[in-house]
C-alpha cells in the first residue's frame, strides 16, 4: 500500500521533467502530470507490481496522445506556446535550438528519444510504454536523431545570420 | 586484413550510445568507430544531442514539487471522481446518448476549462477589487436576496459561504457574463481591506481536485463540484487562499444552512 504511494510520489519530479520536454509548455505539462497522478491513484487496483515509473510514463504518454487527438479534431484552437522563452533567453540560445529541434519531431519519435536520453529508460521499457516492439522503438530513435541533426544543420546558420 | 567480427549495424551504434549494446560487441563497435570516422562523427552528434536535451530539461526534475501534486489531495479527488463519472454517464444517456458522451470526452481532454474559468475569475477580481464605491450590485446586507437572485440566474442553488471565521465579511455579489452563460461573483473583505472573491459558473467538466494558479499580482484556486466551477481569488498568499477556499468548500460541500 505505502510502497505504491511512495513510488508514485518519488516519480513526480521526473514526470514533470518528461512532460515539460514532451509538450514544451509548463501549464500543459503540469496538467498532464496531475491527470496522470489522478489516473494512477484511481487505478491502484489495476497495478500488479512491476516498475511504477514505467507505468506512470505509459499513462502520461497515452494521455498526451489523447490530448493531441482532441486538438487535431479542432485544428488551430490551441497553438503550443513557448511559455519558457524568458528562461532561455540570450546566451542560452543553444537550448532554444534543441527545443525547436524536438518540436519538429513527430510525437512518437520525440517521446521515444526523451524516454531514452532524458529519463534513462531501457529500449525494452520504452517498448512497453509505447506499446510497440523494440524494433519500432529503435527505428523511432534513429529517425528522431536524423531529424534533429537535419533541423540543427538547417537552422543554425539561419539563426546566426539573424543575430 | 579480414575483420573477424560481423560488420557493425546502425542499430548497434544507437545501442552503443544508449548503453544498450551487448557487452561482447563493445570492443568490436569501438574498433569499428576508430576506423570509420563518419560513423564516429554520427555517434558524437547523437551524444551531443542527448547532452543538449539533458542540459535543457534535466534541471526541471530538481524543481520543488508544487502543492497541487500532493497525492492525498489528488486521491480524495480521485475517489469522488468515480461518482462524478457515473453521473456524467447517466447524464450523457439522458441528454442525447453517444453524442453527449463524446462531447464530454472531448472537453475532458482539452486542458482549457481550468484556464478559461480562472482567467475569467481573475479578470473580474482585478476589475472589481479596486472598486471603492460600487464593488458589488447587491450588498452582503441583502444576503438572502443575493443568494436567490444569483441562484435563479445560474439556475443552480448557490451557497454563498460565511467566512467570518476566516476574518472575512461578505461585501456582496454581482452577476457576470461567463464563457458559457451567466456567472456569479461574490466579494469578501478582511480587516485590513484585503479582498477575496468567489466566482461560480456552471460547467459540464467532471469533479476535480483543487488547483492553484498565480497570475500577475493575484492567485486563484479552482475546483469543480457537482456541475459548478468555483474559483476563489485573492492576493498570492497560497496558504491563506487555501484555508479560505477550504472553508468555502467545506460549507458548500456539507450544505451548511446559509447564515442570515
Amino acid at each position: 500500500m505505502g510502497g505504491f504511494r511512495e513510488g508514485i510520489e518519488a516519480a513526480v519530479p521526473a514526470l514533470r521533467r518528461y512532460a515539460r520536454a514532451l509538450t514544451r509548455n509548463r501549464e500543459l505539462a503540469d496538467d498532464l502530470v496531475q491527470d496522470t497522478l489522478v489516473r494512477a491513484l484511481r487505478s491502484e487496483h489495476l497495478f500488479h507490481g512491476g516498475d511504477i515509473r514505467s507505468w506512470l510514463y505509459t499513462i502520461l504518454t497515452n494521455l498526451n496522445r489523447n490530448r493531441l487527438r482532441a486538438l487535431a479534431r479542432r485544428p488551430a484552437l490551441q497553438p503550443i506556446e513557448d511559455n519558457d522563452a524568458a528562461e532561455v533567453a540570450g546566451p542560452e540560445a543553444g537550448a532554444r535550438d534543441i527545443e525547436r529541434a524536438l518540436a519538429s519531431l513527430v510525437e512518437d519519435q520525440r517521446s521515444a528519444l526523451l524516454l531514452v536520453v532524458l529519463e534513462g529508460l531501457s529500449y525494452r521499457e520504452v517498448a512497453q510504454v509505447q506499446g510497440v516492439p523494440i524494433g519500432t522503438v529503435m527505428s523511432r530513435l534513429a529517425r528522431a536523431r536524423l531529424q534533429i541533426k537535419a533541423y540543427l544543420d538547417g537552422e543554425r546558420p539561419a539563426l546566426r545570420r539573424i543575430k | 586484413m579480414i575483420d573477424q567480427n560481423p560488420p557493425v549495424t546502425e542499430e548497434e551504434l544507437h545501442a552503443y550510445v544508449d548503453g544498450e549494446l551487448a557487452p561482447d560487441r563493445r570492443v568490436a563497435v569501438e574498433a569499428w568507430l576508430a576506423s570509420h570516422p563518419e560513423d564516429a562523427a554520427r555517434v558524437a552528434q547523437w551524444r551531443a544531442q542527448a547532452d543538449a536535451i539533458r542540459a535543457r530539461f534535466g534541471v526541471l526534475a530538481s524543481e520543488p514539487v508544487p502543492a497541487r501534486f500532493d497525492l492525498d489531495n489528488l486521491a480524495r479527488g480521485a475517489r469522488s471522481w468515480r461518482g462524478a463519472a457515473a453521473a456524467a454517464v447517466v447524464l450523457a444517456f439522458l441528454t442525447g446518448g453517444v453524442v453527449g458522451w463524446m462531447a464530454h470526452g472531448a472537453s475532458a481532454a482539452a486542458p482549457s476549462r481550468f484556464d478559461t474559468f480562472t482567467t475569467q475569475a481573475l479578470d473580474a477580481h482585478k476589475v472589481y477589487v479596486v472598486e471603492v464605491r460600487h464593488p458589488v450590485e447587491v450588498t452582503g446586507g441583502e444576503r438572502p436576496h443575493l443568494v436567490q437572485w444569483l441562484s435563479k440566474r445560474l439556475d443552480y442553488e448557490l451557497r454563498i459561504p460565511d467566512l467570518e471565521s476566516n476574518g472575512l465579511k461578505l461585501v456582496g455579489g454581482r452577476l457576470l457574463p461567463g464563457p458559457f452563460g451567466p456567472a456569479a461573483f461574490c466579494m469578501y473583505e478582511g480587516p485590513s481591506g484585503e479582498r477575496f472573491t468567489i466566482y461560480y459558473a456552471r460547467t459540464d467538466s467532471p469533479q476535480t481536485a483543487m488547483r492553484y494558479r498565480e497570475a500577475d499580482r493575484f492567485a486563484a484556486l479552482y475546483w469543480v463540484e457537482r456541475g459548478l466551477a468555483y474559483v476563489v481569488s485573492g492576493p498570492p498568499e497560497r496558504e491563506r487562499l487555501l484555508s479560505i477556499a477550504q472553508a468555502a468548500y467545506d460549507q458548500i460541500d456539507k450544505g451548511t444552512p446559509q447564515a442570515k
